[in-house]
């Protein structure tokens, strides 16, 4: 009974100070919401998007192998079924077209995939959001992709003409459907996607096979597994039944794009979900500490008392770690709430990227009592050692008030002894010096904030220069053109003599495997000709890269992950053709932002191939004025698959994940800004804690307002001057690190800093520490002058 | 023709808010105090001296009444002009003698003599108290009666025309605060400053030139002493 009573007069005490200190309360409270808020946002998205997925591709029925042929009879699908290990599989058509959406004068291109007579495929299962799917019978009906249908506003019923193989034909749309196989759609030889320019199409396999003439065939194999079978034994199995059909190699979900770029997302969403938090946790630690030590500090005399009424060194540990828990725990809620909301917010902006029928909103419980309870303890034992020496005091030594605090002359006055410090610049150097842990760490904080604002922007800048330098260094033709099968060079004349071409040249690109020792990659050789320019091969200093007469030049992602340096010989497999097997040495390695390339010269790549000089892409030089009539017979010529066009990918880009790393930016900002206060704040607050005798009695003495305020700010000055150039730094090998786990086969971001972000990240830092600067100038006016003469310390 | 006071106050009153209650710290105190004067202010604890002295010093502005330093009126002065007189014209020594712990003994005296105008040399005033050999000492590592010292040598290094003095012995044992009492009257003495010292210490009194005492308020005594006592002679 007694002990309860008294527990309720500590509790008492206890809410009393957390709003006496509600200021202080609340910036700690925020930098462990800020931390929190990044963990529980990254890990809702995280476990959303890999929730939504695995469910997505059970209930669809995601294929597992996938191979792509020139043609194959029917019938063989029924070997394929007495493969060992596979479990379902499909036969389809694929194709590709030009559409001619109207009122979109652009060229558009698909991929078109058929469907089985009796509607939904056993593997890759489409989802219909809206509409039917084509029945057999009606050649004309399409289902389309969602992103397309949305980018065109297209409804159920609309029509527009394409061409198919060549011919012309009437399109009527009756669904609008997704499909696990394109959860992230790109256009071929692209690695941003243009929901504009590019859609995927479905059609009944009757209409497909007839306008592909490929009646009785099919081009296009999925196939799921039986448990306990790996996915290499039946891409070999297939390979080996299917090779003289043209099939170009097997392959599993790791090499297949929509489900390799989502993999790739996901891990750096893990990244996110730990180095964030970290950061946030330790400064908000750190700010535990200063304050709850401060706190104590300025209640020996009370916790004397307690102890001299009975209270055990236990409960006087308790009483402060509740201190401490009821800061964590409102942190905690706060960072929970907006890390949720965040997290939601964040999913439907994925939403646009990736085209899943709905998100599964997703987040386990057990991972958010786990952050709530390391958050908790990570915060107590922060304020730990403060709370131990409060413990730890003997009453009669408590009872006594603290003695002056101790100074020495420091090692910088000692060497500027020729340099006249005046008396307040001592006192700041000497009380920055007293304390060199803490003032160690609050520059720490000061040091993060700048970094984490840093970390925020420098990712911009570093995608528009992977961006620019792709599109304004590397890809420098206005139009690439695709052909349906590989064409003699000699129609590049044909081209450049059409009006509004101004210049032309063309290349080949044949799917390979590429091989050396154990390791081996699936990709594609380029074949450039020596003389191009529109497109070509960069180093890292983005200068352009001298293709050798033999050889290849590999991308340096590519080289590392094969394991090879120049000098090597790999062993290239060629999947078109007869599949011919070369010998080839690496020439050289070369430095691309974008996507993982094997290039060389186009001659020597037709001699590998035992053909004359073929092509299979027209890199286009344009007169902007004659575009329109350029795109337009382009899409009447038969032989032409599709058509990209350099401006409309740079649109694209800026606009859409221009406005997602805008987002993030804008929140890193606001992450670092609320640290930047927080750690100035509670410097300041502390500061005047400590500092508000000295500085009355300067006040008495005859120290203006302004003079004193430039006491206590000069400290906050000195420690942002020495905070934000560390924050730099740290801010540069956060960078590095960051862009170092988000190297992927896809993109590599290059790490750059330019002065602005390196500006905005100290701005951000000093508005915030000029907003707390403000809140201590008028609490310094607020001084009670005879209060604080009337009493000791 | 007498000479006209340096400190001149008629009515002076001073009421606080305490909640529902109002106290009254002075009830309308008429004083004039004279240059070069030491004068020793008696009263309990709550008789108004500190208060008194607040005022005097530009720490605090009266409820009703007048109080002048020479030409200024400072009950009509603004923080502004109380921050310009405090630094020009008034040196304080206080109870717990408020040094700044970061700075040496002659850099808080020249904390002071940085922002005067005709300052004494911080060496110069140390000396005078009897310090000069605890010159670069910080404050903790003097003893409570040479942290007071230093506070006097901070209070007169700018050569004030007033010289304000709460409780300066307050904090001290008499052996150590006799010391601190003889520096305060050397300084009187040699510089002619006008000294102001309350306590509630009678044994003190026999030191000043005058000797008011307050009581709830009001003055309630005054007299003058014929010869100024030695503080060595005191004790208590």
């Amino acid at each position: 009974m007694a002990s309860n009573a008294l527990n309720t007069v500590l509790n008492t005490k206890l809410r009393r100070e957390l709003w006496q200190m509600r200021g202080q309360v609340l910036a700690i409270a925020l930098v462990i919401a800020g931390g929190v808020a990044v963990c529980v946002m990254s890990l809702v998205n995280y476990s959303s998007l890999l929730a939504t997925r695995a469910q997505y591709y059970e209930q669809h029925q995601f294929a597992e192998v996938f191979s792509v042929l020139k043609r194959a009879p029917r019938h063989i699908l029924q070997e394929i079924e007495k493969l060992p290990g596979v479990a379902r599989y499909e036969g389809r058509v694929e194709g590709g077209a030009k559409l001619e959406i109207p009122g979109f004068k652009d060229p558009v291109s698909a991929r078109l995939v058929s469907i089985p007579p009796d509607g939904q495929p056993d593997i890759n299962r489409l989802f219909i959001r809206e509409g039917r799917l084509p029945a057999p019978g009606r050649n004309q009906e399409v289902a389309v992709i969602g992103s397309f249908a949305e980018a065109h506003e297209l409804s159920l019923g609309d029509q527009f003409h394409g061409i198919i193989n060549g011919r012309r034909q009437a399109l009527v749309l009756t669904g609008i459907v997704e499909s696990p196989e394109f959860i992230y759609v790109i256009p071929p030889g692209a690695m941003l996607p243009d929901y504009q320019r590019y859609g995927v199409l479905w059609m009944s396999a009757e209409a497909l096979e007839a306008a592909m003439d490929m009646g009785g065939a099919f081009n296009s194999l999925v196939v799921t597994l039986r448990p306990g079978y790996s996915v290499a034994s039946v891409a070999d199995a297939l390979d080996r039944l299917l090779a003289r059909y043209g099939a170009t190699g097997a392959y599993g979900r790791d090499d297949q794009f929509s489900h390799r770029f989502l993999s790739d997302e996901l891990n750096q969403l893990k990244t996110m979900a730990t180095v964030f938090p970290l950061i946030f946790m330790g400064v908000a630690m750190f700010l535990l500490n200063v304050v709850i030590s401060r706190l104590i500090s300025t209640q020996r005399d009370i916790i004397a008392v307690l102890k001299a009424f009975g209270y055990g060194n236990r409960q006087i540990a308790w009483h402060y770690s509740k201190l401490v828990i009821v800061i964590a725990a409102i942190g905690l809620l706060l960072g929970l709430v907006l890390g949720l909301w965040l997290g939601r917010a964040l999913g439907e902006l994925y939403m646009d990227f990736y085209r899943f029928p709905g998100l599964l909103f997703r987040i386990n419980p057990l991972w958010l009592v786990l952050l709530a309870a390391l958050t908790i303890t990570v915060a107590w034992l922060g304020a730990w050692k403060a709370i131990r020496q409060a413990a730890a005091l003997p009453p009669a030594e408590a009872m006594r008030p603290e003695g002056p605090a101790r100074y020495r002359v420091t090692v910088a006055e000692k060497l500027l002894s020729r340099v006249r410090f005046s008396q307040p610049s001592r006192m700041i150097v000497r009380q920055l010096s007293r304390r060199p842990a803490r003032t160690l760490l609050s520059m720490s904080g000061v040091a993060m904030a700048t970094a984490i604002v840093m970390v925020g922007n420098f990712q911009f800048d570093s995608v528009s220069l992977m961006v620019h330098t792709q599109f304004a260094r590397v890809q420098q033709q206005d139009l690439a053109t695709t052909f349906i099968d590989p064409v003699n060079s000699a129609a590049l004349y044909g081209l450049q003599r059409q009006p509004g071409i101004r210049y032309v040249e063309g290349r080949r690109t044949v799917p390979a495997r590429l091989k050396f020792g154990h390791r081996e990659w699936r990709s594609a050789v380029t074949g450039i000709p020596a003389d191009a320019r529109l497109q070509f091969v960069v180093d890292s200093n983005l200068e352009r890269v001298r293709l050798p007469g033999e050889g290849l030049l590999l991308t340096d992602y590519l080289a590392r992950e094969l394991g090879v340096n120049p000098g090597d010989t790999l062993q290239l497999e060629l999947l078109e053709g007869d599949r011919r097997t070369v010998l080839v040495p690496v020439a050289g390695v070369t430095s691309e932002f974008l996507g993982v390339g094997a290039y060389m010269n186009l001659d020597a790549l037709n001699r590998a191939l035992g053909d004359g000089p073929l092509i299979n892409q027209a890199m286009i030089n344009l007169d902007p004025a004659k575009a329109a009539e350029v795109y337009d017979s382009l899409r009447e010529t038969p032989g032409v698959l599709g058509l990209s066009i350099r401006q409309a990918m740079l649109d694209s880009f800026y606009d859409t994940l221009a406005r997602t790393f805008l987002t993030f930016t804008f929140f890193n900002s606001l992450m670092g800004g609320i640290i930047a206060f927080g750690v100035v704040y509670n410097t300041i607050r502390i500061s005047l804690a400590e500092k508000g005798r000295e500085l009355a009695s300067l006040r008495v003495l005859g120290y203006t307002h302004n003079e004193v305020a430039h006491i206590l700010l000069g400290e906050v000055a000195l420690l942002l001057l020495l905070g934000v150039p560390l924050g730099w730094l740290i801010g540069q090998g956060l960078a590095l690190l960051i862009v170092t786990a988000m190297q992927t086969e896809l993109y590599r971001v290059p790490l750059t800093i330019t002065s602005q972000t390196l500006g905005i990240s100290a701005l951000v830092v000093v508005v915030s520490a000029i907003a707390s600067g403000v809140i201590a100038w008028w609490r310094l006016k607020a001084l009670d002058l005879v209060a604080v003469l009337k009493t000791r310390e | 023709m007498a000479e006209p006071p340096v400190f001149h106050t008629r009515g002076l009153t001073k009421t606080y808010d305490q909640g529902e209650i109002q106290v009254f710290a002075l009830r309308g105190v008429d004083l004039d105090l004279y240059r070069g004067e030491l004068v020793v202010m008696l009263g309990a604890s709550g008789s108004g001296k500190s208060t008194l002295l607040n005022i005097l010093g530009g720490l605090d502005v009266p409820t009703s009444g007048e109080v002048r330093y020479r030409d200024i009126d400072l009950s009509a002065a603004g923080d502004r002009e109380l921050t310009r007189y405090r630094r020009e014209h008034v040196g304080f020594v206080f109870q717990f003698y408020n040094l700044i712990p970061s700075l040496t003994a002659r850099e808080n005296v020249a904390a002071v003599t940085e922002i005067a105008s005709d300052p004494m040399l911080p060496e110069e005033a140390l000396e005078l108290v009897g310090l000069k050999a605890r010159i670069d000492h910080f404050p903790a590592q003097l003893s409570g009666g040479e942290q007071q010292r230093v506070a006097i040598a901070r209070a007169i290094a700018k050569r004030p025309e007033v010289l304000l003095c709460d409780e300066p012995t307050g904090a001290l044992d008499s052996a150590t605060g006799v010391l601190v009492l003889e520096a305060l009257e050397k300084a009187n003495r040699e510089t002619g400053t006008t000294t102001v010292i309350i306590t509630h210490n009678a044994s003190i009194a026999g030191m000043g030139d005058r000797v008011i005492t307050l009581s709830d308020g009001n003055i309630s005594g005054e007299r003058r002493n014929d010869q100024r006592q030695d503080p060595r002679t005191l004790s208590w």
